[in-house]
This record gives C-alpha cells, sequence and structure tokens, in this order.
C-alpha cells in the first residue's frame, strides 16, 4: 500500500518544505561509527536485533564522515584524540547533529583528570546528551528521538546562518 | 629468596656493591646509577636475562633525595627467574642512562619515562613524546602533578563553570 493508492487520484499533498525536508532529514539520518569505549557496546546492541535502531532509518553506521550527518560519540575522549574528533566533525557536510553518548562524552564523567576531555561540547557542538554510565539502548534512542524533535523544529533560516 | 636467584645476588653485590630489599620472595636489587647500564649488560650476557619486561619508575614525593626510584624488571625465559633492579634518582634534574643500547625495547619505555615523569634518560636515540599530546605541561604520574583537573559542576555553581567552560564554535 503506497501513498498513491491511498490517495486516489488527487496526486497533490500540500505541505510546507520546510516540514517536508526536516521530516526526510530525521527519517534517514545515517550516524557515523564513533564508538570511543564502553558506550560503543551499548551503541551496537540499540542497532542490533533486540532494540533495532533501524526502525527509525539508523541502521547504516557510516566508518566515513563525508557520508553521514550524526555523530554519536559514544564513549570517553582523550585529548589526544579530541583534534581527530574535530578533523572528522568538520569533514562531515552540512547539516550535521551530535549526541554526546553517556556521562564521560558528556562532561568527562567519573574521570577528572589530565587525560581527557571534560565533555564533548569543548571540541563540537552537541545537540543532545545522553546521560548514564553507560545508557542502556533505550536511552541512546529516546536520545535519538529528542534529536528528531529538534531537527523537525528547525528553521532554514537558523540553518543557513551555520 | 628463590635458589635460582641468590647466586645472581651474591654477584651484584660483589660486583656492584649493590644492595638488596626483600619482600614475600620478590627482591629489588638497588644499583647506581652509574653502574646500572654495566650490571644490565652483565646480567644479560652472563645469566641469560634476555628481556627486559618493565621499565618504570616511582615517585617518593615529598622525599626529595632520592624522590624516584627507576626500575628495570629483568626476565630471563631460559632459567625462569626475574629479577628487579632499582636505581635511586635525586629530585633536581633526574636522568638515568639510556638502556636501549642493552636492550632494544627500552626505546619506548624511556620516552614514556621522559613523558610522565620527567625523568630523562641521556642519550637516548629518540626522546619525542610517546603518549602525551604535544602541548602538555607537567609530568602527570609525579605525586606533585594536581589530580583534579577541572571543578564539578553542581547546581549550585552551575553558572559560574558555565562562564568560564570553553564551549566549542560552530
Amino acid at each position: 500500500m503506497g501513498v498513491e493508492q491511498k490517495l486516489g487520484n488527487m496526486g497533490i499533498v500540500t505541505a510546507k518544505l520546510e516540514d517536508v525536508v526536516n521530516w526526510s532529514r530525521t527519517n534517514a539520518m545515517w550516524p557515523m561509527l564513533f564508538g570511543l569505549a564502553c558506550c560503543a557496546i551499548e551503541m551496537m546492541s540499540a542497532q542490533a536485533a533486540h532494540y533495532d535502531m533501524s526502525r527509525f532509518g539508523m541502521e547504516l553506521m557510516r566508518a566515513s564522515p563525508r557520508q553521514s550527518d550524526l555523530m554519536i560519540v559514544a564513549g570517553r575522549l582523550s585529548r589526544k584524540m579530541a583534534p581527530v574528533l574535530r578533523r572528522l566533525y568538520d569533514q562531515m557536510p552540512e547539516p550535521k547533529w551530535v549526541i554526546a553518548m553517556g556521562d564521560c562524552a558528556s562532561c568527562g564523567g567519573v574521570f577528572n583528570n589530565y587525560a581527557l576531555v571534560q565533555g564533548v561540547d569543548e571540541i563540537v557542538p552537541v545537540d543532545v546528551f545522553v546521560a548514564g554510565c553507560p545508557p542502556r539502548p533505550e536511552a541512546l534512542i529516546h536520545g535519538v528521538m529528542t534529536l528528531y524533535e529538534k531537527v523537525k523544529g528547525e528553521k532554514f533560516k537558523d540553518l543557513a546562518v551555520k | 629468596m628463590e635458589n635460582k636467584l641468590e647466586p645472581i645476588v651474591k654477584t651484584l653485590q660483589d660486583q656492584f656493591k649493590a644492595t638488596y630489599e626483600e619482600f614475600r620472595g620478590e627482591v629489588h636489587v638497588f644499583i647506581t646509577t652509574e653502574q646500572i647500564i654495566e650490571a644490565l649488560t652483565f646480567l644479560r650476557d652472563k645469566y641469560e636475562f634476555e628481556l627486559l619486561s618493565a621499565l618504570t619508575a616511582v615517585d617518593y614525593w615529598p622525599q626529595t633525595s632520592p624522590r624516584f626510584h627507576v626500575i628495570y624488571q629483568l626476565s630471563s625465559l631460559a632459567k625462569n627467574v626475574t629479577v628487579q633492579l632499582r636505581v635511586p634518582v635525586n629530585g633536581d634534574q633526574p636522568r638515568v642512562p639510556t638502556a636501549t643500547r642493552v636492550y632494544e625495547v627500552a626505546n619506548w619505555r624511556e620516552r614514556e619515562l621522559m613523558d610522565m615523569f620527567g625523568i630523562e634518560a641521556e642519550g637516548h636515540p629518540d626522546p619525542r613524546r610517546l603518549l602525551l599530546p604535544d602541548d602538555m605541561e607537567g609530568h602527570p604520574l609525579r605525586k606533585d602533578f594536581p589530580l583534579g583537573y577541572e571543578e564539578p559542576q553542581f547546581t549550585f555553581n552551575f553558572e559560574e563553570i558555565d562562564l568560564r567552560k570553553p564551549y566549542a564554535k560552530e
């Protein structure tokens, strides 16, 4: 049952362009692989059969930043890794979003020391923080859903400023 | 002390005027900075200690002389015996001669030593940084290195820290 059968011969749907574009962005978001630590295990299980993130159009993890719109920073980020993260973020095409998954990525977590960045928002602009150590797959999916809500409310004029 | 280890420690005592400490069967032999390379070469050639399994240090700050012990853990795979050599080093300008000419594996271990403790390995063939970022100041495994990096953000000091936190720009 496609939309053309449902609508019969009408053939025309009216909507705001902004809404349509934002809707299409949310439902085929390709995340970039950025598993840095144990959060990556939860990220993998969120994509596997039990939780099945592909229900939301996210089954495809890209290993290349040039093909992805969403960066899920899953794990603690060391100071030495930080320039790499920023570089990969810069290589992603616009529009792009970042989820800081877990406590370490959000604020340093239990590692308050010289070696780790105290929150990836020092390196890249973060859209959604997912709390937990590590967050369960449901929490990550909730974070992604929260991001979708945010994306659906985005305005063209705000994006153009980027 | 293990039977196999006794003659080795005895020889070290005679040849290098080494002292030793024993703790639960583990033997620490103290050697001076001047004699450590000679002692390592001697053990490698005469007693088949073909593996330098660890090269690290301990910081006994606030004690200053000696402040550090540089530790050489030697293993003999042929004889199934290990021995630990310790070199006491003073706190001001700590340095040891490089062991890379005796054991190749000391290369990265000494770079780590320079990074984390600031103990210089004199004559090291490649004294670049190994673990830390290039702009890092200080030596993190020293006991006087500050523990915490950032004050934790709670509700009562949220805004104050929020103002000075270096958030990323787009």
